[in-house]
């Protein structure tokens, strides 16, 4: 059974219709990519499981239907989310965006262990804990943001445009250690993407979005070869 | 010659001191709308009045229930925190999301009801509220320091340090900081930032009424006798900075000080000290809008 599922989802902002009846799943242990265009809804459809939207359909998750739960309590069912924009506590230092993350969790030492294991990740962060986040260049954000989520020791990692406004290099890097992290950490993560190439290289399977609707849908190897997306989202 | 100037040196220490003193009541109150405004970006014209009703509970405790001052100051702050609590649930809550002239329309009436109740329960005749610190003074260096001064700025230290450890050093604490600056975001770390609010009214309304039982003692209790702190207290989060909790401390002080400065030293400055708080207010705002420890935030549009 799938870890999540999504059944007809609609989502609207206001009098505007933003999703219209998306269906995905993502299986655990897999990483799935959403990729579309600008204004397609992915992170509509990321802000719907979080419950940051209204939402029409059904959402579940690990089983349980959470749709239209809160940000909160969806957050405490086990879902980390990385928003669009990283959501950088920025006046607060970096060991506090972390202490944040694991904010849910009373067990000190498991955090402890897991405040190792990310830095093992992300080793730059152990020098700039007491280092205000705002200070972090935009790459720094994004994998203080991701290793914020993983504080929270999530069974699913959501993944707004990890590599937005980012240089290629950095985005690789990022890329690098999400693959990394769902191998070794077994963590299913569920990434919104933009970038087609990359995050086809590292998800074994990916929709495509456009205007609300999902339109593609497949293993990665199989999208990647399919013309319109190479077109589309490739560029060749 | 010389002993003119050195009477004139001890006479402002003695103000300093005595300003520092007002200064510290004013801090309480200017934290405590700092807290609230942080929180939801909203200036708590009820401030004042919550504190002054916290203060009449303290009275009662003292008179009808025969507590001594600290068992009545300790069981007012509790009180004030449940009391701050229920209001930001009942009152508040409703209009979560709403306008920014709206939540500032709900704590004007919030002022109103308050205000209204505490003449009905207590009435309006001035009462007196015996502090717990003698009005006597102890002479230091030629100075003459009031006790009642020095206490004041004891117990402030006390409580504003507290405040200082609670959002520094507990997680409760800077989850209340993340809800406040960020809630989005914190909400999808998992903080019920609503409840977070509540915390953050209780909290205020508990260091308010610290600033209520500290100017009681020196202005005698009224239904009214927050109002011009209140003043005050807004001209101490301006000029530190109305989203700095720093900033209003340190403002608070400076107010106090300038307040006392201007009313013992220009003549006819007693009635002056309304007008130069609304001065100190206006000339922030205009030369400095983001206060002493305030920052300016560029925001996206």
């Amino acid at each position: 059974m799938a870890l999540l599922e999504l059944r007809d989802v609609e989502a609207s902002y206001g009098p505007i219709k933003a999703l219209h009846g998306v269906s995905a799943y993502v299986d655990e242990g897999s990483i799935v990519a959403l990729l579309g265009a600008n204004g397609a809804g992915k992170t509509t459809t990321l802000r719907a499981i979080s419950g940051a939207v209204k939402t029409a359909g059904r959402i579940t998750f690990d089983g349980r239907d959470i749709t239209n739960n809160r940000p909160e309590e969806v957050t405490r069912l086990g879902i980390g989310h990385v928003p669009e924009g990283r959501g950088t506590l920025a006046q607060l230092t970096v060991s506090e965006n972390l202490r944040m993350g694991a904010y849910i969790r009373s067990d000190r030492n498991g955090v402890k262990q897991d405040l190792d294991r990310v830095m093992g990740y992300f080793p730059w962060i152990k020098d700039r804990r007491n280092q205000v986040a705002a200070l972090l260049s935009g790459g720094e954000q994004q994998m203080l943001a991701i290793a914020r989520a993983l504080m929270l020791r999530p069974k699913l990692l959501l993944l707004d445009e990890p590599s937005l406004g980012l240089a290629p290099i950095v985005v690789r890097e990022i890329f690098r250690i999400v693959e990394a992290i769902n191998q070794e950490q077994n963590l299913t993560v569920f990434i919104v993407e933009q970038n087609a190439s990359l995050a086809l290289q590292v998800a074994q399977r990916a929709y495509v979005m456009e205007v609300g609707r999902i339109v593609l849908e497949g293993p990665s190897e199989q999208l990647a070869r399919d013309e319109s997306v190479r077109k589309s989202y490739l560029g060749y | 010659m010389e002993l003119a100037a050195v009477t004139f040196a001890q006479s402002l220490a003695q103000q300093v001191v005595s300003g520092i003193a007002s200064g510290a009541v004013y801090a309480s109150l200017a934290l405590a709308l700092v807290l609230i405004y942080r929180a939801m970006d909203v200036a708590n014209f009820a401030q004042g009045e919550m504190a002054m009703f916290a203060t009449f509970v303290a009275y009662t405790l003292i008179t009808q229930f025969h507590l001594s001052f600290y068992a009545a100051f300790a069981l007012t702050v509790v009180i004030a925190f449940a009391g701050g609590f229920a209001v930001e649930r009942v009152m508040i809550r409703p209009f979560e999301g709403s306008s920014v002239l709206t939540l500032v329309i709900v704590t004007l009436g919030l002022f109103s009801i308050i205000n209204g109740l505490a003449g009905l329960i207590w009435g309006y005749v001035f009462k007196t509220f015996a502090g717990p610190f003698s009005t006597n003074s102890i002479q230091f260096g030629g100075v003459y320091l009031g006790i009642q001064d020095l206490g004041v700025i004891a117990v402030t230290l006390v409580v504003l340090s507290l405040v200082f450890a609670l959002f520094r050093f507990t997680k409760l604490g800077l989850a209340m900081r993340a809800a406040a600056l960020y809630p989005e975001s914190s909400r999808l770390l998992g903080v019920r930032t609503s409840r977070m609010l509540a915390l953050g009214w209780g909290l205020s309304a508990s260091v308010g009424a610290v600033s209520g039982m500290m100017i009681a003692p020196i202005v005698y209790l009224d239904p009214n006798m927050m109002q011009s702190v209140l003043l005050f207290a807004f001209a101490a989060a301006v000029l530190g900075g109305i989203e700095s909790p720093l900033g209003a401390v340190v403002g608070g002080v400076l107010v106090g000080v300038l307040l006392a400065l201007v009313g013992t030293y220009i003549p006819g400055g007693q009635n002056l000290r309304t007008p130069f708080a609304l001065l100190v207010i206006v000339a922030v705002l205009l030369f400095r809008p983001a206060g002493l420890f305030g920052r300016i935030e560029a925001k996206r549009v």
